[in-house]
């Protein structure tokens, strides 16, 4: 940071610093750098200080120890023999599996519900301002604790499924079980010859891929629409099935049984990821579908009118001319509305969900005592996360903006 | 001035737990608590300096008790439908308020969740904790506690409802369990399992009323936390009778209050109105007679209520009558049992080895002289 030092040609005065316009400015930040720095270390000295003082040290260890609890989802295997350090882990997987879920579900509400606001149908209108307002007005805190309790006071137990004459029957042929610990869905086994099954699937998704840059291609040069539509299902769906029944059904479905206390088997979704997905996604969806509005009325009125001059019908209007205009308004906003949820699911222990501020922010830290040390990592382990998202969907929101020739 | 910017830290922290700790329910009492703190902060932060009790110097010019009690545990600390603070623990704090003001009143309590409840006690919200706490190895050392003594010696229980048909713990293997996080229980539970080779699969939960709505939901099996609480818990269900207490007791759980390190002058306050409550039951003086010991020859009741000329309570800044006060508040140590936990309040829990070491119990007070 010697960017102060004077040019040599000329006699320097020290008080140039400051009354030269050609120092000014450096030696200011130069000024305020040092007082930034010393600040940040007397607030970690003095933290330091008082912690020693009352006989706590500063130290990571303990996520090397033995974590001692157990925990109810996990990503990854996890005993109570495992390490903090793991259950952070599984814990920071966890609050990933939500943020993204929840995003996912987000976005593609919002979208749906953003245009179909804007509907001429007064019924639909009015509908999605009420549902805009219902979410986006209630702090989202209640609405996890109250789909949390919807989820567990009015479903059944596992033990109505019981017996010759059960108060409670499984949907959908006998393969989805809800009840009140959460709902369990049948899983996909993957038996030998799997493999081909998805290399075929990929194959497909590829030619149709192609087929779809062909048409386009046949646009642009001759201006008539190939149908592809139709073309593509079956290309997607016939081989692979095909072929799946050609080796022999090599995907078998595990349906969840009721066994002694619980369900076993097949896909567990637990109440509280559940009530924790679905109440972020329903919130966040809320603000997204206002700033979809909010994109698509930017687009200015000429466009549409142009565009139903050229004939075009009002869903291609909207896909063609509107909307790729209006995704350049749309994503900026919508980044913040992705840290948000995923910073909003450290609300997760409200309904006991064990994302890492229920881990490694609280369970960890109450058996360690290592509240200082917890929430640093915390911190850090959130501030990482919303940089990622950030940069991704930057990197993604560079891509379509519009390239001045 | 240091002091003040690391309480600050404290502070935000805990403001953070606090909200992430509101339930369904608003915490009652948690806009008392930032406010306490801050008057702390602004007080000025001297409270680890050692020598004479400084906390009992705050708590004199403050005026009250801070005691940290169960955000609501059935016999232990509830509120009352008059709106007071009722329970086992919350007459201890009334006691010790009694010694050092005379006045049993003089308390606030502050409700803390499980996961709070240490935090609290270390950033100086509240001057005691008196809330069904273990006494373990690590919180005594590592996470810089002084236990004053054990005020009630529970154990792990499990609570099931009768339909379910189990008789005992180890017929849960696959069961779900409600939890509260935070607690050596949670620790019990996995090793119990564990050692057993069962499995179950674990509801966290943040206090005990979420654990009991969740548990009569039926989004869990069966629910474990101190035999004493599973008791208190069940006769204030809508019917009793449904539900059991399994009989293992899978744990110790000695249960104390406690202070933060440091001070050893409160700790020693605190420990012994806990022992004048235990004397007093052993020398059959209750609330009642109390007035009445005034001519007996025994000199330890003469130490113990002030009524002799030794004044051994000015060795830790108490007036003489300070025991005399804490005894007269909630009666003693066997009185306290019986109203908050025994016959009396409804929960019928038996004093078993909690009864005095007179009377086939482990419950023993070092001398009072």
């Amino acid at each position: 940071m010697k960017a102060s030092a004077p040019p040599k040609t000329e006699s320097f005065k020290l008080s140039m610093l400051l009354s030269d316009t050609r120092y000014r400015g450096t030696s200011l930040q130069v000024i305020t750098f040092i007082i930034f720095v010393a600040v940040f270390f007397w607030l970690v000295d003095n933290t330091l200080k008082n912690l020693a003082l009352l006989g706590k040290d500063v130290s990571f260890n303990f996520l090397f120890l033995r974590a001692g609890y157990d925990i109810n989802q996990r990503l990854i295997p996890y005993t109570s023999d495992s390490t903090h350090g793991r259950a952070a882990f599984v814990g920071i997987l966890n609050t990933l599996l939500v943020a993204f879920v929840g995003c996912f579900f987000a976005t593609i509400l919002g979208l749906f519900v953003g245009i179909l606001r804007l509907s001429k149908n007064w019924l639909v209108a009015k509908l999605m301002s009420i549902y805009i307002e219902g979410f986006r007005n209630v702090p989202v805190l209640l609405w996890i604790v109250m789909i949390f309790a919807l989820l567990t006071e009015f479903t059944p137990a596992p033990k109505a499924f019981k017996g010759a004459d059960p108060q409670a029957t499984m949907l959908l042929f006998d393969s989805i079980a809800v009840t009140n610990r959460g709902t369990y869905f049948p899983a996909p086994i993957f038996g030998e010859g799997s493999f081909w099954l998805l290399l075929s699937f990929i194959l497909s998704v590829l030619i149709v891929i192609f087929i779809k840059q062909y048409a386009n291609k046949q646009k642009k040069e001759t201006g008539k629409s190939l149908p592809t539509f139709w073309i593509s299902i079956l290309i997607i769906i016939l081989p692979t099935l095909g072929l799946y029944f050609l080796i022999g059904k090599p995907i078998s479905l595990e349906y969840p049984y009721l066994k002694g206390f619980n369900f076993k088997d097949g896909i567990h979704l637990r109440n509280s990821f559940l009530a924790l997905t679905l109440a972020l996604a329903l919130y966040t969806s809320a603000f997204i579908a206002e700033i979809v509005r909010a994109g698509i009325l930017a687009i200015s009125k000429g466009q549409t009118e142009a565009a139903a001059s050229l004939g075009l019908r009002p869903n291609k209007i909207m896909n063609l001319i509107i909307l790729p205009q209006a995704l350049r308004i749309i994503v900026p906003p919508l980044i913040s509305n992705y840290l948000n949820l995923t910073k909003n699911s450290s609300l997760a222990i409200a309904v006991g969900y064990m994302d890492v501020r229920g881990t490694l922010g609280g369970i960890t830290l109450n058996q360690t005592g290592r509240e200082l040390e917890s929430m640093l990592l915390l911190m850090g382990f959130y501030l990482c996360v919303s940089l990622l998202i950030s940069s991704v969907i930057n990197y993604y929101n560079r891509s379509f903006q519009i390239v001045v020739r | 001035m240091f002091n003040a910017v690391f309480s600050q830290i404290i502070l935000v922290l805990l403001l953070i737990k606090i909200i992430f700790n509101l339930k369904g329910e608003i915490m009652r009492k948690s806009l008392f608590m930032v406010l306490s703190s801050i008057l702390l902060i602004v007080g000025g932060q001297a409270a680890f300096s050692g020598g004479h009790s400084v906390t009992l110097d705050d708590v004199k010019a403050r005026g009250n008790l801070l005691c940290g009690v169960s955000t609501g545990a059935p016999g232990f600390a509830t509120i009352d439908d008059s709106g007071k603070d009722v329970g086992f623990d919350v007459d201890y704090c009334r006691a010790l308020a009694a010694a050092i003001f005379g006045d049993p009143m003089a308390v606030k309590f502050v409700g803390l969740t499980s996961a709070v409840r240490f935090t609290a006690l270390a950033a100086g919200e509240v001057d005691i904790l008196a809330r069904n706490t273990t006494w373990t190895y690590s919180r005594d050392t590592d996470l810089k506690q002084t236990f004053l003594g054990v005020n009630y010696y529970d154990g792990q229980g499990f609570m099931v409802k009768k339909d379910l048909g189990v008789n005992s713990t180890l017929e849960l293997d696959g069961a779900t369990v409600c939890i509260q996080v935070g607690t050596t229980t949670e620790l019990n539970l996995a090793d119990y399992f564990k050692e057993n080779g069962m499995s179950y699969e674990p509801v966290p939960t943040a206090d005990n009323a979420e654990s009991q709505q969740q548990y009569l939901a039926g989004a869990c099996d069966t629910y474990t936390t101190d035999a004493s609480a599973l008791h208190g818990t069940r006769v204030n269900l809508e019917n009793p009778d449904d539900h059991l207490v399994l009989p293992e007791i899978i744990s110790k759980e000695p249960l104390g209050p406690l202070v933060r390190h440091g001070d050893d002058n409160w700790a020693d306050i605190g420990r012994w109105v806990l022992n004048a409550l235990i004397i007093a039951e052993e020398k059959g003086i209750t609330k009642a007679n109390i007035d009445s010991w005034k001519d007996t020859k025994d000199a330890e009741i003469h130490r113990l209520l002030g009524t002799g000329d030794d004044d051994i309570l000015a060795m830790v800044g108490l007036p003489k009558n300070a025991m005399y006060n804490a005894i007269k508040a909630g009666g003693n140590y066997g009185e306290i049992f019986e109203n908050n936990l025994g016959a009396t309040s409804g929960i019928n829990i038996e004093r078993g080895v909690n009864a005095s070491w007179t009377k086939g119990g482990i419950l023993y007070s070092p001398p009072f002289r």
